[in-house]
C-alpha cells in the first residue's frame, strides 16, 4: 500500500454516524446511503424541484420574493448554528433595494465541541445545502455566495466542491438560472484551524483574508458584511431545512416541530453513549428518547450530566436534561442553551472539575486576543481550573472563579468570551462540591478550621 | 553607560520561485472573488504551499502577498493567527490527534499517549528520522467518530483504537521503506 492507502482505510464512512435507521421523520439526512450524494441521485429524491418551485419552472406561476420568505416565517425555523435567531426574519433584514453587491454566506465552520451535524450534511447531501442558497440568494436578491467550510474537513471541502460543479453543469447555479431572471454564483471557502472563525463577523474577516478577530455589532452584516456590503449569514443545517419547507409550506414544517420550533434537528451525540452519532428528530422530541436512540449510557453506567448544546452551554445534570424536551425553548427554561444541537454524554464517573479543565484549555487557546477580558480571563480561568484539578486549589479558588467568569461576561466584542464563562458557571452551580472536596483535599489546615467554626 | 546589543543581521529574504502549476492553483482560488478583492484567496494560497512544501516559509509568504498584491505582515499575520499552518518544517507525516471533551471522554488522550510512546516521542515533536510529527489538537468537528486524527490537514482517520493507530504508523512506516526501495 502506499502512503494515502494507508491513510484512506481510516476515513469515515457516515455508516455509524449519519447511515442508520433511528432518525425519525428525518429531512435532511433522508435516503442517504453515502454513495448517493450525486446531482442526479439528489434529483431522484426530489432535489431542486423547490428551486424549479420559486422560479415557476414546475408549471406554476412561481413564488415572488416577499412569498418565499413568508413561507421560511411561517415555518418558525430557526439558525441551527447556536444562537436559534428566526431565519425568515433575519432574511427580512437584508436591504433587497439596496443597490450594488450583496452576499450570502453559508457558515459551515462547525468546531463547537460536540458538533459534527453539518460535516455529514455536506459530505453525503451536498446539493440540498446548494438548493437551500440558491432559494435564500433568490428570496433576499443576492448575487453571490460563499460557503466557508471548517478546515479541518478538508474531504468535505473537496466534495462540496464537486457538487458546485454538477450544479453549474446542470444550470442550477450561474447566470440566469433556467432561463429566468435570476443569477447566482456560489463558491467553497475552507478555514485553516480556528474556532472563532464560527463567529460570523471573525467568519467574515477570515473571508477578507484577514485573521479572524470578530468586529463590533452594530452595523450588523445585514448592513455591513462582507466586503462592506449588505450580508446573511445562515448556518448549514437550516439552509439544508429551507428546501423541504419551501416544497411542503412552512406550516407542515411547523407541525413536524412544536410552536416556536419549527421542524426536524439535527443533534450529535457525543461522549459516553453506545452509539455516537447524528440523529434527525424533530425539535420537542423527549430528551430520554434521543439517549434512547443513542443506545443509551454506555456500559449501563447511570447518566451524570448532558452539555446539551455544544461546549459553551451550561451543563443539565441527569435529574434536569431528563424532563427536558429538546427544543430551543424547553433547553433554555432549564438553564442553559440548545445551541448548535451537540449533546455530550457523561456517565457517573466523570470528574467535573476534570471536564472544565479540558473546556477551559480550549478557550484560551482558542481566543483571538483581541480583548482584554477575554484573552487574560480565558487563561485565568484555566490555570485556576488545573491547580484545583491538580490538587493545588486555594481556599478562596471559588470566588476568584466566579469573579473572573463573572468580569468576562458581556465585556467583549463577541460571544467567545461568554462561551468560556458559561461552562464554568454552569458546573459551579450544579456541581460544587466537587471543586470544594478537591479544594479542601489540597488544605487540610483550612478545611480543618472552617469545619470548627 | 548601555551597550548596545548587536543582533546578526539575517540575510534577505528572496521571494520563493514558485512552479506555474501552483501559481495555476492560486488562480483557481482567486477567479472566486472580485478582482478587487484578490486577498480572500490568501488562506487557500497558503495551504496550497503548505500542502505542496510541508509547511509556510518566508519565502513563501513574500511571493503569495506579489501575487495577492497585499501586505507581507499581512500575510505572515494569516500563517501566525490560523493553527494549522506549519510555520517551519514538521515531519513527513503530521499527526493531529483531538483531545478536547467529547474525544477525551472516548480515549482521546490515551490515543495521543499511545502515538507518543509508540513514536517514542512527546506531543509537539519529530521523530529523529523526520517522519512522524506528534501535535494534540483541538476540536476537529468530528465528535462521534472519537478518537479522531488529521494527518496531514487533509485526512481525517476515525474510531481510532490503538489496533488502528499501530496499523496507521506501521502502514506509513513500510509504505516509506518500500518507496525508498523502489526509488
Amino acid at each position: 500500500m502506499n502512503a494515502q492507502q494507508v491513510i484512506g482505510q481510516f476515513a469515515a464512512t457516515g455508516v455509524q454516524t449519519c447511515f442508520h435507521d433511528r432518525h425519525i421523520n428525518p429531512q435532511i439526512y433522508a435516503g442517504l446511503n453515502g454513495g448517493n450524494w450525486s446531482l442526479k441521485e439528489y434529483e431522484a429524491r426530489g432535489g431542486y424541484s423547490a428551486l424549479r418551485k420559486i422560479l415557476g419552472q414546475d408549471g406554476g406561476p412561481g413564488l415572488t420574493q416577499d412569498e418565499v420568505i413568508a413561507t421560511v416565517k411561517e415555518s418558525a425555523l430557526r439558525g441551527r448554528g447556536g444562537a436559534g435567531f428566526p431565519t425568515g426574519l433575519k432574511w427580512s433584514f437584508m436591504p433587497r433595494q439596496f443597490p450594488g453587491q450583496k452576499y450570502l454566506v453559508c457558515n459551515s465552520d462547525e468546531g463547537e465541541p460536540g458538533t459534527c451535524k453539518d460535516r455529514d450534511i455536506l459530505m453525503f447531501n451536498p446539493h440540498i445545502v446548494i438548493e437551500g442558497m440558491a432559494i435564500a440568494a433568490y428570496a433576499m436578491g443576492i448575487a453571490v455566495g460563499y460557503n466557508y467550510i471548517h478546515g479541518e474537513i478538508f474531504e468535505v471541502y473537496e466534495r462540496f466542491e464537486a457538487a458546485l460543479e454538477e450544479a453549474r453543469a446542470a444550470g442550477y447555479l450561474g447566470n440566469q438560472i433556467m432561463g429566468s431572471g435570476f443569477s447566482f454564483q456560489l463558491h467553497a471557502f475552507h478555514g485553516f484551524g480556528a474556532y472563532i472563525c464560527g463567529e460570523e463577523t471573525a467568519l467574515l474577516e477570515s473571508l477578507e483574508g484577514k485573521k479572524g478577530q470578530p468586529r463590533f455589532k452594530p452595523p450588523f452584516p445585514a448592513s455591513f458584511g462582507l466586503y462592506g456590503k449588505p450580508t446573511t449569514i445562515n448556518n448549514t443545517e437550516t439552509f439544508a431545512a429551507v428546501p423541504w419547507i419551501i416544497r411542503n409550506g412552512g406550516q407542515a414544517y411547523l407541525e413536524c416541530g412544536k410552536p416556536n420550533n419549527g421542524g426536524t434537528k439535527i443533534f450529535s451525540v457525543s461522549g459516553d453513549v453506545e452509539r455516537p452519532g447524528n440523529y434527525e428528530i424533530p425539535l420537542g422530541t423527549p430528551f430520554s428518547k434521543l439517549l434512547e436512540l443513542a443506545g443509551g449510557v454506555r456500559g449501563g453506567k447511570a447518566l451524570k450530566a448532558v452539555i446539551p448544546g455544544g461546549s459553551s452551554s451550561p451543563v443539565l445534570p441527569a435529574s434536569v436534561i431528563m424532563e427536558c424536551t429538546m427544543d430551543y425553548d424547553s433547553i433554555a427554561k432549564a438553564g442553559s442553551m440548545l445551541g448548535s444541537g451537540a449533546v455530550i454524554v457523561m456517565d457517573e464517573t466523570r470528574d467535573m472539575v476534570t471536564s472544565l479543565k479540558r473546556l477551559s484549555y480550549f478557550y484560551m487557546h482558542e481566543s483571538c486576543g483581541q480583548c482584554t477580558p477575554c484573552r487574560e480571563g480565558t487563561g485565568w480561568l484555566w490555570r485556576v481550573v488545573e491547580r484545583i484539578d491538580n490538587g493545588q486549589g486555594r481556599p478562596d479558588d471559588m470566588k476568584l472563579l466566579d469573579n473572573v467568569a463573572e468580569n468576562i461576561m458581556g465585556r467583549t466584542i463577541c460571544a467567545l468570551g461568554d462561551a468560556a464563562a458559561m461552562p464554568v458557571r454552569g458546573m459551579i452551580k450544579h456541581y460544587r462540591h466537587e471543586f470544594e472536596a478537591k479544594i479542601a483535599a489540597a488544605n487540610p489546615s483550612a478545611a480543618a478550621i472552617s469545619a470548627q467554626a | 553607560m548601555s551597550t548596545e546589543v548587536q543582533t546578526p543581521q539575517k540575510p534577505p529574504v528572496e521571494p520563493a520561485v514558485l512552479s506555474a502549476q501552483t501559481l495555476a492553483r492560486f488562480d483557481r482560488e482567486v477567479a472566486k472573488y472580485p478582482a478587487d478583492q484578490k486577498q480572500s484567496a490568501v488562506m487557500a494560497c497558503l495551504s496550497i504551499v503548505q500542502q505542496e512544501q510541508g509547511y509556510v516559509s518566508r519565502a513563501a509568504e513574500l511571493t503569495i502577498a506579489a501575487h495577492l498584491q497585499m501586505p507581507v505582515m499581512a500575510v505572515h499575520e494569516v500563517t501566525t493567527f490560523y493553527n494549522m499552518y506549519n510555520q517551519r518544517p514538521v515531519g513527513k507525516y503530521k499527526l493531529n490527534v483531538c483531545t478536547n471533551l467529547p474525544c477525551q471522554l472516548r480515549g482521546g488522550n490515551e490515543a495521543l499517549a499511545h502515538l507518543a510512546a509508540k513514536l517514542g516521542i512527546t506531543a509537539g515533536a519529530t521523530t529523529p528520522d523526520g517522519l512522524f510529527t506528534l501535535q494534540q489538537c483541538e476540536c476537529l468537528g468530528a465528535c462521534a467518530d472519537a478518537p479522531v486524527m488529521l494527518v496531514n490537514d487533509r485526512n481525517m482517520c476515525s474510531f481510532m483504537s490503538h489496533d488502528k493507530l499501530d496499523q496507521l504508523v506501521d502502514g506509513l512506516t513500510a509504505a516509506e521503506q518500500s518507496g525508498k526501495a523502489g526509488a
